[in-house]
């Protein structure tokens, strides 16, 4: 008569504490930067994506820095009327928030075909 | 009545949200962070729900009404705020699989101690932003029905610890969502209302001080100091003006005034409103100058202007209860996709407020006599509109203002409790659970001792405080190898703690003028350069501590997820 196995309670050895984040790509990484190349392409990647973040920063940013400005330099503007609203109010109660969505939406088509040509590469290498 | 079944309707909306999300959270991480299997839109909602906070709410109006148009930085920054989350640390962030700040600083830096600092900030931070919530809540209950100010304090409270003790982030996460489209549309549908009954009226910028637009019967509630520009003629009804018991017509001679509290004062139309002493009487010009700040002396309205726009831009990110939201995105790419819809979704909201706080000023102008320019979303659909329909406006936006306190609250709450859990106790859901009752209690207890702060203060110092601190770290953290867990600490604890040393000394020093005070009141224009600037200095002067697998970091932050699933 086989032998019926003995019952045994199985536990997980993880600590309560969270591993430190990122921990789990570790070997993956390793991977990728046995090879050289890998690590150059990151970081293109990185350099790529850096650069698009600070040109758009840098417009919507200047935009919008510039109006305190504008307005302080030229104080009539705020007395200025549009389609019956106060100038201010038209611009930093209306306008602005279009030119706040367009802004994030620009920067995700940009960030994503970032991201799709560096697939392409790495598929290529 | 109407408005006492609003705000219970919100109250229990939310409570059963929670317990219904109790029964799908079933392990630690669930509990935590709702599985991470939570849609865009969803999570998009959520987000903007547990964003949008008695300082967007209640805040950003009375500040316009009470000091003009300058103030619609406030509600540009709060939403600009996403704009350099999205595109400087949301998919890198996701990514990587920090769940926290803190838990952000030890994986990148692999410091503990680092871990320990962040903890401290989260906070300050997340008391900053949690105690101006449950002023609101006392300020709603107070003006809509009448109660006593700690009454609101002890509900929001109670509510919120129950709820996140029980029910964790499942719960929440829906609750939230559900709470961005009650505060949506309180805001908005009254708004509409208030517009088409103002069409026609009188301009909020005519080139005059503030006047009744009726004859107006205000009862003071404290003994008030107020001042008259013009002599003015008033009726007092009952109580005392100027120590002086009679009744009847008197006239009012330009300069300070007091009334005892209970004293009961009739305007004529037309009759210049009086301002609380303290308060800026401004004509319609002054009050339209799109630059200034909210801070006594204001000598330096382009410095103050700039140094909010560089707080709230830059803060947002750094804020405790943000992050965490941002966790439960299955990816990066989903991440950077919700933060599209929250933009969205808050422009959509943002629009509305500064109508409450431009047709206040027309009104509901004994606001200023008040000194309660805070409640102005409050007191404005009943105001205008009048009759049932005011009623009823009246107590939708009390219903969205409570959904404000109790959905902000409740991510702070989490927060805070999450670190109090996690850095000072071991973790568990035991732990957590007890850390969300204790800190709700000691936001009770504080929450019944904030007065007379302004909500938009308190939480334009979490943003300064926030952006000095935590947003040199993440940025700095995501885009550049070198950073080093000396280098941000360093940048953290000058930024920081300079800020937070100029906010309590612009509070004590009182006398200061000019620059100095203008320096110490908005502090984010040379404490977030200066934390950048310590943090890259510190960095390079210890690049030794730079971590080993610094490489294996930037692939955990920047790889896309189509190449993480191949490799």
């Amino acid at each position: 008569m086989p032998e019926i196995p003995r019952r045994v309670t199985v536990t997980s050895s993880r600590p309560v504490r969270r591993a430190p984040p990122g921990a789990r790509m570790h070997s993956l990484a390793e991977v990728q930067e046995q090879s050289e190349l890998g690590g150059v392409l990151l970081r293109s990647l990185v350099r790529a994506q850096l650069t698009l973040a600070l040109g758009v920063l840098l417009g919507f940013g200047s935009l919008v820095a510039s109006l305190p400005l504008l307005f302080a330099l030229a104080p009539h503007l705020a007395n200025r009327q549009v389609f019956g609203l106060p100038l201010p109010l038209a611009v930093l109660g209306v306008a602005i928030y279009p030119v706040v969505v367009v802004t994030g939406f620009v920067y995700v088509w940009f960030a994503e075909r970032n991201e799709r040509e560096f697939e392409e590469l790495v598929h290529q290498s | 009545m109407i408005a006492l079944i609003a705000v219970l309707v919100s109250t229990a909306a939310t409570l059963a949200i929670g317990a219904y999300g109790v029964r799908i959270a079933r392990t630690t991480s669930d509990f935590f962070v709702a599985s991470r299997a939570v849609p865009p839109m969803w999570n998009a909602s959520a987000i903007s729900g547990e964003y949008l906070s008695a300082a967007s709410f209640l805040g950003v109006a009375g500040l316009i009404m009470k000091y003009g148009l300058s103030m619609l930085w406030y509600p540009v920054g709060f939403a600009a705020g996403y704009v350099t989350l999205l595109i400087l640390v949301a998919a890198p962030l996701r990514r990587f699989g920090a769940y926290t700040i803190p838990d952000f600083a030890e994986g990148r830096l692999d410091s503990p101690r680092l871990r320990r600092l962040a903890t401290m900030f989260v906070l300050l931070i997340g008391w900053f932003y949690l105690l101006p919530q449950m002023r609101g809540a006392g300020l709603t209950l107070h003006v809509v029905l009448g109660l006593p100010r700690w009454v609101g304090v002890v509900l929001v409270g109670t509510v919120i610890t129950a709820n996140i003790a029980l029910g964790g982030m499942k719960g929440i996460t829906f609750v939230q969502a559900f709470q961005y489209w009650l505060k949506v549309t309180a805001i908005s549908l009254p708004a509409f209302f208030l517009l088409a009954h103002a069409v026609g009226g009188r301009s909020p910028t005519a080139s005059q001080l503030p006047s009744f637009a009726k004859a107006t019967t205000i009862e003071l509630e404290s003994k008030t100091r107020f001042v008259v520009a013009e002599s003015t003629t008033v009726d007092v009804v009952a109580g005392k003006l100027d120590s002086s018991g009679v009744v009847g017509r008197r006239e009012l001679q330009p300069g300070e005034h007091r009334a005892s509290a209970g004293t009961t004062l009739a305007f004529d139309n037309g009759a210049l409103v009086p301002h609380i002493s303290g308060m800026q009487a401004l004509d319609g010009a002054r009050w339209s100058v799109p630059n200034g700040g909210v801070h006594r002396g204001n000598a330096h309205p382009l410095f103050a202007t700039y140094s909010l726009i560089i707080a709230t831009f830059l803060g947002t990110m750094g804020l405790p209860h943000i992050l965490v939201r941002f966790y439960t995105n299955p990816d990066g790419r989903a991440a950077r996709k919700t933060t599209l819809i929250v933009l969205l979704l808050l422009g959509a909201f943002y629009v509305f407020p500064p109508v409450y706080g431009v047709l206040g000023r027309v009104f509901a102008p004994e606001l200023y006599l008040t000194g309660q320019t805070d409640s102005v979303v409050l007191v404005l659909p009943h105001a205008v509109v009048g009759g049932l329909a005011g009623d009823v406006l009246g107590a939708l936006v009390a219903a969205g203002a409570f959904a404000a306190f109790l959905s902000t609250a409740s991510g702070l709450l989490i927060s805070v409790a999450g670190s109090v859990a996690y850095d000072l106790l071991g973790g568990s859901i035991r732990e957590f659970r007890y850390s969300a009752v204790g800190t709700g209690l000691v936001s009770i207890v504080l929450g019944l001792l904030v007065v007379g702060v302004e909500i938009n203060v308190l939480v334009g110092w979490a943003f300064a405080i926030a952006a000095s601190t935590f947003c040199p770290l993440l940025v700095l953290g995501i885009w550049w190898r070198g950073l080093t867990s000396s280098g941000a600490a360093a940048g953290m604890i000058a930024g920081g703690g300079l800020a937070s040393l100029g906010i309590v000394l612009s509070r004590t020093s009182v006398g200061v003028g000019g620059w100095p005070s203008a320096l110490l009141t908005n502090p984010a224009a040379w404490s977030v350069p200066l934390a950048f600037t310590t943090m890259i200095v510190v960095s390079r002067l210890t690049s030794g501590r730079v971590p080993r697998d610094v490489n294996a970091k930037m692939l955990a932050l920047h790889l896309p997820e189509s190449l993480r699933a191949s490799a």
